[in-house]
């Protein structure tokens, strides 16, 4: 199952970026593990110095801004791609 | 959705394409609406409404008529212009660019990279953490952290606007000049250890974070953020031109003169306290001072509020407190007041 991760301390674009990504997994019919990072300790594991930050499957893809939804639909189309 | 996510990847041409298109046609309208500006709304004002030039009412009307369109449009104009420049930078790239840097030169290179690297005060403790853990000097990371906020598109452009090139040019070297000279202060007092001690014992990951960008992305990009910005300032703006449109037809001239004019030393410090709380109305505060400046307040203490405003903001120290203790808090609002304090008197004095 895809991994999810928003991250992010309660910002208003964190909020935003949950819900297109709630969306778009609805719209999908996809199942996927989505967690809200509020927690600096755990947000700073990854490379970011501006939040929201999206996560899937353990790799940073986005930072500081809320990503097109067509890049979303594309980077949850890899990730849920068989390697 | 999968096929569309996929086209958009291989066949980035057409969309490239129609990026460049809308850009050119919007390019065009704003010309046009702007160079019209001033004719359509003296003819609204003074033959379609029928009000006498003039008059109270008059001024204040064609003043909110022709400011509320222009502002807007210079407003999403220049952040769109603004905005294409920023995705040549990010925090990362910031980061790197600051480290290894010592105090002095890096409190000159810290304010200077506030101005262009995109931010949001919501991010500000990531970013200082980021800043911090890789070894860039307390000092420094302050220099960025106030030049950021206060030299911010939405205020300069605002300024330029409403007060013309000098005095943004003079707000933004008055911002820098701060900037520098709060955060070498800072640095120089040795306070590290008011950073809140969960900073230090923090594992951040380093490296950064980077991304390829193609011209029609950063025009997109830019797209966007001029709608969320103008979309977030543009009540304000218009209920603040109103205000502003109020006093410009109404209070008499000179009738501020006693109260923020030159002459009332007490009007500097008075008016950088009541800019702290202001923050979010910082699109709504300038048309108003603009409109203050004209009976009669003088230009260092409505430079010195208006700073205050946009830099010393409370959800910013809200949101920093996370990271630092109160005493350093306090520090940081004692050295950049005191240093927006000392700018509004120089001002008054000189001008």
């Amino acid at each position: 199952m895809v991994n999810i991760k928003i991250l992010g301390s309660g910002c208003a674009n964190c909020k935003r970026l949950e819900a297109v990504v709630r969306k778009i997994i609805a719209a999908q019919g996809a199942t996927a593990e989505i967690e809200k990072v509020t927690e600096y300790a755990e947000i700073m594991k990854y490379p970011i110095l501006s939040t929201p930050g999206l996560v899937i499957n353990g790799k940073l893809l986005s930072a500081g801004r809320i990503p097109p939804e067509a890049d979303i639909v594309g980077w949850l189309a890899q990730a849920a791609a068989p390697a | 959705m999968e096929n569309q996510a996929v086209n958009r990847r291989l066949i980035p041409n057409r969309s490239d394409i129609l990026v460049y298109l809308k850009l050119a046609v919007v390019a065009v309208v704003w010309w046009a609406a702007y160079s019209v500006l001033l004719p359509v709304t003296q003819w609204l004002t003074y033959d379609v409404l029928r009000l006498a030039r003039g008059s109270h009412l008059g001024d204040a009307v064609a003043f909110f008529i022709y400011d509320v369109p222009k502002i807007l449009l210079l407003l999403s104009g220049m952040i769109f212009l603004i905005s294409i420049l920023r995705t040549f930078f990010s925090p990362e790239r910031t980061r790197a660019l600051l480290g290894g840097k010592r105090q002095g030169i890096g409190n000159v290179l810290a304010a200077l990279l506030g101005i262009v690297t995109p931010f949001c005060s919501c991010s500000a403790v990531p970013l200082f953490i980021g800043f911090v853990e890789s070894g860039i000097p307390l000092g420094v990371t302050f220099s960025f952290l106030i030049a950021a906020p206060t030299i911010n598109e939405v205020a300069v452009v605002m300024l330029y606007g409403l007060f013309g090139w000098r005095v943004a040019g003079l707000y933004i070297a008055s911002g820098l000049i701060i900037a520098i000279i709060a955060g070498a202060i800072i640095g120089q007092l040795k306070l590290e250890r008011y950073v809140e001690d969960f900073v230090w014992q923090l594992q951040a990951a380093q490296g950064g974070f980077e991304e390829k960008l193609t011209w029609s992305e950063r025009i997109s990009r830019a797209w966007d953020s001029v709608k969320d910005i103008v979309g977030k300032v543009w009540l304000y703006v218009v209920v603040g031109i109103a205000v502003g449109a109020g006093i410009h037809g109404y209070v008499p001239e000179s009738a501020l003169v006693g109260i923020m004019g030159k002459q009332a030393w007490w009007s500097v410090p008075a008016a950088v306290l009541l800019g702290i709380p202001l923050y979010s109305n910082a699109a709504g505060v300038i048309p108003v001072v603009s409109a203050l400046m004209e009976k009669g307040a003088s230009l260092g203490t409505v430079l010195a509020f208006m700073m205050s405003v946009v830099g010393l903001s409370l959800p910013e120290t809200i949101i920093l407190r996370r990271v630092l203790k109160p005493q350093l808090i306090a520090v940081f609002i004692g050295v950049v007041g005191l240093a927006i304090i000392i700018t509004g008197y120089l001002f008054n004095w000189v001008m």
